[in-house]
């Protein structure tokens, strides 16, 4: 009985152990699965899509996509994998942590460009550009953006839509109540401070910021409107010098642009300074085409409740960024994936998903008469502007590129640097990138 | 050799899986997060083996510890445990004093004081990062706004926005919230002192503060002590109370646990490990004396 009792600890103590150690090799598993192809099994049964739209507009356009997609692909089944929270910040966690393992979904969202580097680094993307050819894409989408997609000659991912980043949004009536004209066109920043400086002898808010990343989002703008598409593209490939006396004086207009803004910024994010134009608490607020959502909400009318045009100075520029999915390293559902990225660069995915999002479609061939007279704005100029990339959204620069240039950002505005400290941190973040 | 064996086998056995676990888990993640802090992993590439990575020894932390922004998040931390520390010792135990005597209705004010305890740092957060908006005057939420009801509008303040030390306004959120925790304790350790200490020294002539003074508080020493401990380590973890209240990348209430998470979410695994373990020397620092100390006194 007692030999039995601790044959039976031993045999459990050891049962333990075994899988306590095939637990670990298993984690511990080779990390350079990265070359070896579509990895992953064809089958298209299903596909899981990995997203962070999980309420609100988002989760309307998702839901929108998925209809066309059962349309099209009858016979795969949609697996939603979206993760909630922290305006994807909790999603963004948890993929970095399933690609590490091994572990990845078939298809996941991540805004296109530079923010794609550090998994296509890591070995962790599919190039899709053939799917391009195959879907026709390259026709259907701007060249511009096609361009800035392309990360040395490959593509690792498909848009599903367009944000513009470079929209100053207005309450008019709080620009009439202080005497100034509502309807004036800004050729400049500096045109634009001469209103903000009345508002703000009037005792308004003249300008509404939240946290740091909005912050950074205003920043891009100001850089944009001081040093011009041409000059803004060139501080991402190291043709423009981040030292020089140009960005020290779009930094001074960045200073000044600050001045002018709520002393509550870091404790709000975008809604809640968007609010503060919506109820006329402040008269003007610099965000992404995203916002207009906010304002139709809440029943206001375009042209007369708010107005919307590009930030000053950046008139006939469209500072871009997008949402996009991506093919996996190892997908365990390459078919599914393949049909969903089918949906998502088609005509009908693409007109569904934006029609509901509030965004525009990729493809230069949708209907205009399908959107909202605010998209109709966006898609005009989507046409024809220049196309640049989008800092605040990863279209710009990697994601700790990014993170460095918040740091210096929030620690410029909260204070505790001056400008030539700011000028030289912004210097070393793009540098180090 | 084999009676000993007999002896200590089966107990051994027995402890053997909860053993080899924690030596896994604990021990063994621990070594391997120290090993990653002196590695130069700081892309994603190397991460997954990519591109090669070197070991660079202390590198990482003398870069860390010479980085201004770091030493801002450090003197964040000192500054954030000071307060909340004394403050919850301090409010924790005048609660406790005047609780101490039995009075009526004692257990409801017993509950109110803990009841905040319950909630979690992240709800109370949410609240309490409205309570402490910085907007004034007309824009004044919150506190301000209270300020300005009450007429005390020189008491107007940005709150955690101030850049030298905002940090410290988020103190009071974790005072309000451990406060009746520290209580509870000291409430227990005058309840532990026999009654029979208090009638020999009424027989012996004190007034109620020297009875207080010199029979009393003495007591209640290693009671503070272990408030000091657990108030302590929680306060050099605290991550999730200012991750809800201000955002992670608001440079005024950085401390070493959000540059953690912000440097693994940048890739830069190495230099988030290096944190990692700073964080838990900076703990062991606190906690390993109280250990050593106690495991005397049990001998």
């Amino acid at each position: 009985m007692r030999v039995n009792r601790r044959t039976s600890v031993l045999v459990a103590g050891a049962a333990i152990t075994a899988l306590t150690l095939t637990a670990c090799s298993g984690s511990s598993n080779d990390n350079g699965g990265g070359s070896g192809g579509s990895g992953g099994g064809d089958s298209s049964a299903e596909v899981e899509v990995f997203t962070w739209w999980a309420a609100g507009s988002e989760k309307a356009g998702l839901d929108a996509l998925v209809a066309a997609f059962d349309e099209q692909h009858p016979d795969t089944e949609f697996v939603n994998g979206a993760v909630a929270g922290g305006a994807g910040s909790a999603a963004k966690d948890l993929l970095q942590s399933r690609l590490q393992a091994n572990d990845p979904p078939d298809t996941f969202q991540a805004h296109a460009g530079m923010e794609l580097l550090d998994y296509i680094n890591a070995g962790q993307l599919e190039d899709v550009s053939d799917l391009y050819d195959e879907f026709d894409l390259r026709e259907a989408f701007p060249a511009d953006l096609v361009e800035r997609l392309t990360h040395e000659g490959n593509i690792y991912s498909i848009p599903s839509n367009i944000h513009r980043a470079n929209v100053l949004w207005t309450n008019p009536s709080v620009l009439e109540e202080n005497g100034l004209d509502p309807n004036a066109a800004y050729d400049s920043l500096d045109d634009w401070f001469a209103d903000l400086d009345a508002l703000q002898e009037a005792g308004v808010t003249p300008l509404s910021v939240a946290t740091a990343w909005t912050q950074v989002h205003l920043l891009e703008t100001i850089l944009l409107a001081d040093l011009g598409p041409d000059a803004y593209n060139g501080l991402w490939d190291g043709t423009t010098d981040w030292e020089g006396a140009e960005v020290t004086a779009a930094l001074e207009d960045f200073e000044q642009a600050m001045s002018y803004t709520n002393g509550d910024r870091d404790g709000l994010d975008w809604p809640e300074a968007t609010q503060l134009v919506i109820d006329g608490n402040a008269a003007f607020n610099v965000m992404g085409d995203w916002a207009v959502a906010a304002f139709e909400e809440q029943g206001k009318e375009f042209g007369t409740d708010f107005t919307a045009v590009p930030v000053p100075g950046t008139e006939g520029v469209f500072d871009f960024l997008a949402d996009s999915f991506t093919l996996p390293v190892g997908a365990p559902n390459a078919g599914g994936a393949h049909a969903w990225l089918e949906t998502v660069a088609s005509l009908e995915g693409q007109t569904a998903f934006n029609a509901a999002k509030g965004s525009i479609p990729a493809r230069t061939d949708a209907d205009p008469a399908d959107f909202s007279e605010y998209q109709q704005t966006a898609i005009d100029s989507f046409a024809q502007d220049t196309i640049v990339s989008s800092l605040a959204h990863g279209a710009a620069t990697p994601v700790s590129t990014l993170n460095a240039v918040t740091d210096a950002t929030s620690k410029f505005t909260s204070g505790a640097s001056n400008l030539s400290t700011f000028q030289s941190e912004l210097a070393a973040a793009t540098a180090a990138g | 050799m084999i009676k000993s064996v007999k002896r200590v086998g089966p107990p051994l056995l027995l402890l053997a899986p909860s053993l080899i676990l924690v030596g896994i888990f604990v021990y063994g993640l621990i070594a391997v997060n120290f090993g990653t802090s002196t590695t130069d992993i700081h892309t994603a590439a190397q991460t997954t083996g990519q591109e090669p990575s070197s070991n660079v020894w202390f590198k990482n932390y003398f870069d860390l510890l010479g980085n201004e922004a770091f030493q801002h998040s450090l003197k964040n931390l000192a500054l954030y445990t000071l307060l909340f520390l004394g403050g919850t010792l301090l409010m924790g135990f005048v609660w406790a004093w005047l609780l101490e005597r039995p009075i009526r209705g004692e257990s409801i004010f017993r509950s109110i004081y803990l009841f905040p305890m319950a909630v979690s740092f992240i709800a109370s957060g949410v609240v309490w990062r409205w309570l402490l908006n910085s907007g004034q005057d007309q824009s004044a939420t919150g506190l301000n706004r209270l300020f300005q009801m009450v007429g005390l509008d020189f008491l107007q303040n940005n709150w955690w926005n101030n850049v030298d030390y905002g940090i410290t306004a988020i103190a009071i959120p974790a005072i309000w919230q451990l406060s009746g925790y520290v209580m509870a304790l000291f409430l227990a350790g005058f309840r532990g002192i026999p009654e029979e200490l208090r009638e020999a020294a009424r027989m012996d002539g004190t007034t109620t503060w020297q009875l207080y003074r010199h029979v009393l508080f003495p007591q209640l020493s290693p009671v503070a002590l272990s408030a000091l401990i657990i108030i302590g380590h929680m306060s050099l973890k605290s991550f999730d109370l200012i991750m809800s209240i201000s955002k992670p990348a608001n440079y005024q209430t950085k401390v070493p646990a959000i540059d953690m998470y912000i440097y693994k979410s940048s890739f830069d695994y190495a230099n988030a490990a290096a944190i990692g373990s700073i964080l838990l020397v900076i703990v062991a620092v606190v906690v390993v004396p109280y250990l050593i100390r106690t495991n005397r006194k049990e001998k």
